[in-house]
């Protein structure tokens, strides 16, 4: 009884705004509060792991630019998906590890590395939602 | 911070490791589907890299 009571107050809509934000400052943070927690550690683990793998390889963070269309396209693009890293891209730009634009391959692997786990991370802040507003069990 | 040297293969095995992780962790409804969604993705993406790069040495001769 007590078991179905906690089930069913698990799969009810609840507010989602704080468990997106959350998720998008914390990688799988949102699936933590959501009682996931299995799913939230592969989540956290998976975007950290190529957000500090990007940074090891030295990759550059994106400024917004403007320029011409795939100039624009490519750099916003770029900052938003650095910026969905949450904390992880914050605390790189205020503890000064953002690095410069340099020459070679395996930066710009990191360059992409960076962005990829942003993406991931929008991937994760959306299953959130949906969890949380019960599209999803 | 220390600094990474990868290899192309390297780092597209890593990327293709993580990417299917999450897509398998938000794909699917349960655990055994996730578990092979994910694997399925890693292969799909070991595919692709292995079959485009012998396109690309072929193309270039």
């Amino acid at each position: 009884m007590a078991a179905n009571a906690t089930k069913k107050a698990d799969q009810e809509p609840r507010s989602w705004y704080g468990i997106v934000g959350l998720s998008w400052l914390v990688p799988g943070g949102g699936h933590f509060l959501l009682k996931r927690p299995g799913r939230g550690a592969l989540l956290a683990g998976s975007v950290v792991l190529m957000f500090l793998l990007g940074l090891m390889m030295r990759g550059m963070m994106f400024q917004p630019q403007r320029g011409d269309l795939l100039t624009t396209i490519i750099y916003y693009g770029g900052f938003l998906g650095d910026l969905a890293s949450g904390l992880l891209y914050l605390l790189t730009v205020w503890l000064g590890y953002s690095q410069p634009d340099m020459a070679g391959h395996v930066h710009d692997y990191g360059t992409k590395f960076l962005v990829a786990a942003g993406l991931l991370n929008i991937l994760a802040i959306v299953d959130a939602y949906e969890i949380a507003t019960g599209k999803k069990d | 911070m220390p600094k990474m040297n990868l290899s192309h293969f390297e780092v597209s095995v890593l990327f293709a490791l993580f990417s299917s992780i999450v897509l398998g962790v938000i794909t699917k409804r349960t655990d055994s589907e996730r578990l092979h969604y994910g694997i399925r993705c890693f292969v799909y993406f070991m595919v692709a890299l292995i079959g485009l790069g012998w396109l690309m040495r072929l193309g270039h001769g």
